[in-house]
């Protein structure tokens, strides 16, 4: 299975150097790989519908508790299906809406590396690989939603995305912490036997306010929904495939993954149903004001996101079995519909619903796509949109409390999303084709044949339920459920549920005649805009930059002595504060080793060169003196056999001056010394903390050390690693992963090194 | 700085301070040396050519912007790091070919992985001298 999502990531690298091959006709071979994996993963449906769950661990960090788990249960197959056949859809779409783009390579780059995110996200037992998979499909998705990187509105969207995401993100990690500490485990199918002291634990409602946050953030929830819309930016394909099957889909995926760990409390339960109501209700009237197509689509996927959150908040076995089935349904007509939309945008240029009409003439297998997603999407027989629709108004009657009040609630919604399936699948095609849409391009077979294939499926597994039936059920058997007998089948006889459905159909029927979307109406949706949580989120982001401003111009003022000062001057008042309340000031002289003439030579060499460093008015000769000091420390490593540090030391020192002298070349040779009263305060300053780190010192040496580790080391070096220089050992093997992250710190410092000084070049050939 | 001595002899000095370079990194593993000084060591090798011979010349020699050798040295000693996972044991884990080569000794993972950090301490040490040096 770790094949299976790393080759996504493969992929990826791979286009870095192959991107030239893929950018042109031979992109749509791409799409093999996410075809590929679906047939992979098909083939577990049989094992998964009998009840078998598909472990598989490697090793990764075991001393911190980290493994490469990977669990295969109904939940993740059902997700894993929906990524890699949407996937391979959107793959194909692709290589024809972006058809001969400069950077069509970079996008399918993006796309896969998204695409193995989702699946490690789905897959993974571990929650801190959980956590990693979680923020990729983060990064990856701010490249896809700001691919359109000249655009402003582009870039300002994906930012926002990675924002709000991110902050989840963090939420998440907090989340997985605090619960691995309580749960006494990091892995998933651990924590499900722990259920019940998780839940008694006083840090319960930490976890579950942690993980809402991951939740809600990523499934575009009230009051986090604005970035879903903003993410509209994106090219349409990046908005199906985020917005119909995954990336928001991550955060109902991680509610009904922890529903049997964390999902047995009043708490968990009723913040969900609230949460789930309010949002679904508050998008779907939002739906009405929108003209854009897109618009419509995504305030209409942030609904169907609120009626999922409002079906796990339920948590009985009916309502998480209508939630899985609605995850399929909504999956399958709200890509095509974006797809539809995406089409439309393509051939038209526009997608703005009161102008575009009656192209169903010019493309009338798209028409066909956009009927039977709006009829599955308004839940109208035979369609698997009314089995899902029939089953969230059951589990939502059965509600204890307040029926009633929920039952208007979805009733409302699920009105409201037939009138925005109907304004977006059908009304662009019917009525009288307009003049200037006469000359509409026919769009080719890759671009009408994936909406096509999604919506007939959409219809024929509504016909045919039991084909859904083994990848459904054990979605719920997944979340500690049991389904029992019953099967799902389009009619149920005459009961309430059937009533509401009618009564769903005929008044959002004719709403939809009744309501038109125009620019009146997006107008004055647009009056109250300054309430909206995104008004309101950008009000405080503006105020936080100014903050930051400001102190960023306190502290960071641009000369280089003050920050210099700040930081000693921090480092004494800590240090100092915790040597005054701990050190013992003794000081042991019979414990030192004897002074040596070598030394005292190079310690009165070190001395003079730095009172010349002080003292000299010329730049270059400090510079030099200042290397005199570094090669007499040289010296001194030497001397306490440690050729190592000296080599390194040497080498650095003589880069250093190089790099003194490059830069003062072209400045005046000789100092303006500073004034008195400045120079003795830096005399004391340095003082003070020479003074501190000799005492620290002394202190390190009175201190009896601990010799465990560093004999570990010199016994093993050769045993374990085969080396016989402890010091490269410790380096490359030992401690190869603290070598690792400081190689990557020196690069980020050369990038940025880079960066600073060629951008600030380029704005001034600009002037 | 152009003297006719220090051009002549940074001609010289160049190829043998890179294969002096090479065998600070071999040695590493049993004597004093390793990726780290191996790598400040080549980088000095091309300053002092930059500084004989004028920047524009270095990296005319060199070919390629030294900055490519940062995610060269860095992927190579992250797959070093990775390569023991293919054996099922732990990320990092040291992994040796049991009999020695001619030469080089025994080769392992690890010398890959000091590999990756001399490349990575060129490309670092060079790209910003090579910028600074560019702009002032």
């Amino acid at each position: 299975m770790l094949i299976a999502i790393l080759v996504g990531f493969i992929f990826s690298m791979f286009l870095v150097v192959a991107g030239k091959f893929f950018r042109g006709k031979p992109a749509i071979l791409s799409a093999l790989i996410p075809l590929g994996l679906f047939a992979y993963f098909a083939q577990f449906i049989g094992q998964v519908s009998e009840g078998g769950v598909i472990i598989q661990s490697y090793n990764w960090v075991p001393s911190f508790g980290v493994n490469l788990g990977f669990t295969l249960d109904g939940l993740s197959l059902l997700f894993s299906l929906m990524i890699t056949g949407i996937g391979f859809l959107v793959f194909v779409y692709t290589s024809s809406y972006l058809k001969e783009h400069q950077y069509l390579d970079r996008f399918y780059g993006y796309l896969s590396m998204f695409m193995a995110a989702m699946l490690g996200l789905v897959l993974s037992d571990n929650m801190i690989s959980l956590f990693i998979f979680w923020e990729l499909t983060s990064i990856s998705s701010f490249f896809l939603i700001g691919f359109n990187n000249s655009s402003e509105a582009s870039r300002k969207s994906a930012i926002t995305a990675l924002a709000v995401t991110g902050l989840g993100g963090m939420s998440l990690l907090a989340g997985a912490l605090v619960l691995g500490s309580v749960g006494g485990s990091y892995s998933i199918v651990e924590l499900l036997n722990s259920s019940g002291e998780i839940a008694a634990s006083p840090f319960y409602i930490i976890i579950v306010i942690l993980m809402f946050g991951a939740a809600f953030t990523k499934s575009a929830q009230f009051p986090f929904h604005f970035w879903l819309p903003g993410a509209m930016k994106a090219p349409t394909p990046v908005s199906t495939y985020l917005h119909s099957a995954t990336m928001v889909k991550a955060g109902i995926y991680l509610l009904m993954r922890f529903t049997p760990v964390l999902g047995s409390t009043e708490f968990w339960n009723s913040t969900l149903l609230i949460v789930g109501a309010v949002t679904m209700v508050y998008a779907a009237i939002h739906t009405l004001f929108r003209r854009d197509l897109k618009g419509i689509l995504a305030y209409s996927t942030i609904a169907a996101l609120g009626i999922l959150v409002f079906l796990i908040g339920q948590g009985t076995e009916a309502a998480l079995l209508a939630a899985a089935l609605f995850i399929a349904v909504h999956a399958l007509y709200k890509a095509t519909l974006f797809l539809v939309t995406g089409i439309i945008d393509h051939q038209t240029h526009t997608r703005d619903v009161t102008i575009l009409r009656g192209l169903r003439k010019v493309m009338l297998p798209v028409a066909i796509a956009g009927f039977l997603a709006a009829i599955s999407s308004a839940g109208i027989p035979p369609t698997l949109g009314f089995l899902g629709k029939e089953l969230t108004y059951e589990s939502t009657l059965a509600v204890i409390g307040t029926p009633l009040l929920w039952i208007t609630l979805i009733l409302i919604t699920k009105i409201f999303l037939l009138h925005a399936g109907f304004v977006a699948g059908i009304s662009p095609f019917v009525g009288k084709l307009p003049e200037k849409f006469s000359n509409t391009k026919k769009p080719g077979i890759l671009l009408w044949l994936p909406p096509v294939i999604l919506s007939v499926m959409g219809l024929s597994l509504g016909i045919f339920p039991g084909l859904i039936e083994p990848i459904i059920y054990p979605v719920v058997t997944a979340m500690g459920e049991d389904v029992g007998n019953e099967h799902l089948a389009l009619w149920h006889g005459f009961n309430t549920v059937l009533w509401l459905s009618i009564a769903t159909i005929v008044v959002g029927t004719v709403l939809y005649f009744v309501l038109k979307p125009s620019q009146r109406l997006e107008a004055s949706a647009a009056r109250v805009e300054f309430l909206s949580p995104k008004s309101i989120f950008s009000g405080l982001w503006h105020y936080f930059n100014k903050f930051s401003s400001l102190w960023t111009a306190f502290f960071q003022n641009g000369y280089l002595r003050n920050y210099v000062s700040t930081i000693i001057l921090f480092l004494i008042g800590l240090s100092g504060y915790a040597l005054y309340k701990t050190a013992s000031f003794s000081l042991d002289l019979s414990t030192l080793s004897r002074i040596t003439g070598y030394e005292m030579a190079v310690v009165v060499i070190m001395f003079l060169a730095i009172l010349f460093t002080v003292f000299t008015r010329s730049r270059l000769a400090a510079v030099a003196s200042m290397g005199v000091v570094g090669l007499a420390i040289c010296l001194l490593f030497v001397f306490y056999s440690a050729p190592d540090l000296a080599m390194t030391q040497f080498s650095i020192d003589t880069l250093t001056v190089i790099l003194f002298v490059l830069v003062l070349y072209r400045l005046p040779i000789y100092l303006k010394l500073s004034d008195y009263r400045t120079r003795i305060k830096d005399g004391v300053l340095s003082l003070g903390f020479g003074t501190i780190i000799t005492i620290l010192i002394l202190e390190v040496l009175a201190t009896p050390v601990d010799k465990t580790i560093s004999q570990y080391y010199a016994e093993n070096a050769y045993v374990l690693a085969h080396g016989k220089n402890v010091v490269n050992v410790i380096l490359v093997d030992f401690r190869g992963s603290d070598t690792f992250m400081e190689i990557s710190v020196l690069a980020i410092a050369a990038i940025g090194v880079f960066a600073l000084l060629k951008l600030r070049l380029k704005e001034t050939d600009q002037r | 700085m152009k003297t006719i001595i220090l051009k002549t002899a940074s001609t010289y000095l160049l190829p043998v301070l890179l294969l002096f370079s090479i065998f600070i990194l071999l040695r590493g593993h049993y004597l004093p040396g390793g990726g780290f000084v191996g790598g400040l060591i080549a980088s000095i090798a091309y300053v002092l050519h930059a500084f004989a011979n004028g920047l524009s010349n270095t990296k005319n020699l060199l070919k390629f912007h030294p900055g490519f050798l940062m995610p060269v040295g860095l992927a190579l000693a992250f797959l070093s790091g990775m390569a023991p996972l293919l054996f099922d044991m732990p990320f990092m884990t040291g992994l040796w070919y049991p009999e020695a080569l001619p030469v080089l000794g025994v080769i392992g993972s690890a010398l890959f992985f000091d590999i990756g950090v001399y490349l990575v301490v060129i490309g670092v040490t060079l790209t910003i001298i090579f910028t600074i040096a560019d702009t002032i």
